[in-house]
């Protein structure tokens, strides 16, 4: 199995600390090792290209050529990160004159960007790198019974890269098949949680919040299982601003796909940061 | 006059898309895909069709006056929907620009202090700091919503979930002389 440099991103330092720990044991029970970026910087997420795209795209390209040096595949866990490094890849390599003027820049920190290496989300490393046959085989806790909601959100999938489907991608479902759950469908599962609106625009986002638990939960969803630790916090610490906005008692266990993954491989629930949540994730565990 | 009026306010807005190239959104023929797929265009004061077609009316100050551009979630779902390949999304993104870039957006929003904020943070750390209760937007809200916040970062404390102490890169030095040599700073250092 191959190892990965691994960018975590500014949020999961702290706010999506479990996102962070569960990605680093599970990831090593899986046989690939996450090799972290050395001095990595913010990417810009999504609120840094409001003020200036060309300095976005040279705050992204540093990480890019620290990752290049590595000679491994980078991964990114948020998906906002990892939008920010694909597509920023994918411009200088079209537009040489950007890319000559952006390592010029780089030059002050030792580094150069040349886009030879491949950048995968990390939901896109599990459910197709490694892919589910392989999970499943590693899999000694199946998770039989529990129903999860698997949640896309938007940046992992959007804007498009290639041909692939953007309308209605199936990888997520078959890496929770692969750990014995049961995926739920439901119409929202690449609809947007609100990112940054959350604080900029509260009353849009936790609409959209809302809506989300809301179907989710209409179809039985035990938990929604997500790969962004953006997604994550809207849906699980805005839970409670959205019961008391709109009177509703959503208490929805929300987490990451590594934590899922890592029960279903047996690692211990306290090495894969479980009991840092608001909502209590220990009916999905006991059900289990 | 109104001519050159609309012709350079759709150029200006043009010229603020110079890395994401051919995003032709004076091609627009207003089918309206962008606006029924837009999680957020409820809460617009102009949905995204009807913000296109006024930037490409040249109708400058209705469109800065609006909310729209700082109510995008960047969520790209019109970007993949359009017939005619415009990046709505991008689009947004040169309108908050243009808009941060002139001083010039409707009262009271929080979107652009909070930009500003952020993007302060990475110029002089490498680093974001979590935005929860940074005091140059947080006054912007109103009380109750001011102390759900409040709420919610206090259980993210507890749950040790928020930093104590801004984190930042080693090499800041390189880093900033890396961006120095991308925008000469003015205002944001
Ligand atoms: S989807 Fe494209 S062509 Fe249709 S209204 Fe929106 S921007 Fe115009
Ligand atoms: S990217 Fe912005 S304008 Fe486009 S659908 Fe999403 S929120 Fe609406």
């Amino acid at each position: 199995m191959k190892d990965y440099a691994y960018f975590p991103g500014c949020s999961l330092e702290k706010l999506a600390i479990s996102y962070h720990t569960s990605a680093l044991e599970t990831s090593k029970k899986l046989g690939a090792r996450l090799m972290e970026l050395d001095d990595w910087n913010c990417c810009g997420s999504t609120t840094y290209f409001h003020i200036d795209e060309l300095l976005a795209y040279t705050l992204s390209a540093r990480n890019l050529a620290i990752a290049e040096k590595t000679g491994l595949d980078l991964v990114a866990p948020c998906s906002a990160c990892y939008k920010n490094m694909y597509f920023t890849a994918a411009h200088l390599k079209k537009d040489p004159e950007l890319a000559e003027h952006i390592n010029y820049a780089l030059e002050e920190d030792d580094l150069h960007f040349s886009g030879n290496i491949r950048i995968r989300h990390l939901l896109e490393m599990y459910a197709q790198d490694i892919g589910p046959e392989e999970i499943k085989t590693a899999v000694t806790h199946p998770l039989d019974g529990v129903q999860i909601a698997p949640y896309y959100g938007c940046q992992i999938l959007r804007p498009r890269k290639d041909h692939e489907s953007v309308e209605q991608p199936h990888y997520f479902e078959d890496l929770i098949s692969a750990i014995g759950a049961t995926p739920i469908d439901y119409p929202l599962k690449t609809r947007c949680c609100g990112g940054s609106l959350i604080i900029s625009s509260r009353t849009a986002a936790l609409s959209m919040v809302r809506n989300l638990l809301h179907t989710a939960v209409e179809r039985q969803a035990d938990v929604i299982a997500t790969a962004c630790p953006m997604c994550q916090i809207n849906l699980e610490c805005y839970q409670q601003s959205v019961n008391q906005e709109f009177n509703t008692n959503f208490s929805v266990p929300i987490m990451y796909f590594t934590q899922l993954v890592g029960v279903a491989l047996g690692i211990p629930s306290k090495k894969l940061g479980i009991g840092k949540e608001f909502i209590s994730v220990m009916p999905v565990l006991a059900s289990e | 006059m109104t001519e050159t009026y609309t012709f350079n306010f759709m150029k200006e807005v043009s010229s603020l898309l110079h890395a994401a190239d051919g995003n032709p959104f004076p091609m627009c023929v207003q089918c309206g895909s962008c606006s029924g797929s837009c999680p957020v265009a409820a809460y617009m004061d102009y949905t995204p069709r009807q913000i296109i077609a006024m930037v490409n009316a040249g109708l400058k100050d209705q469109v800065l006056n609006s909310n729209t551009f700082w109510y995008c979630a960047s969520c790209y779902q019109c970007s993949v929907r359009c017939p005619q390949g415009i990046s709505i999304t991008e689009l947004m993104y040169a309108l908050q620009r243009y808009s941060i870039w002139k001083s010039r957006y409707q009262e009271g929003l929080i979107g652009p202090s909070f930009s500003e904020a952020f993007a302060k943070t990475i110029v002089n750390a490498g680093r974001t700091f979590e935005p929860i209760l940074a005091p140059s937007y947080i006054f912007r809200f109103k009380l109750r919503e001011f102390f759900l916040e409040v709420q919610n970062a206090t259980e993210l404390m507890l749950k040790g979930r928020l930093p104590l102490l801004p984190p930042r890169i080693k090499r800041l030095d390189n880093f900033k002389r890396m961006i120095r040599k991308i925008i000469p700073i003015g205002g944001l250092a």
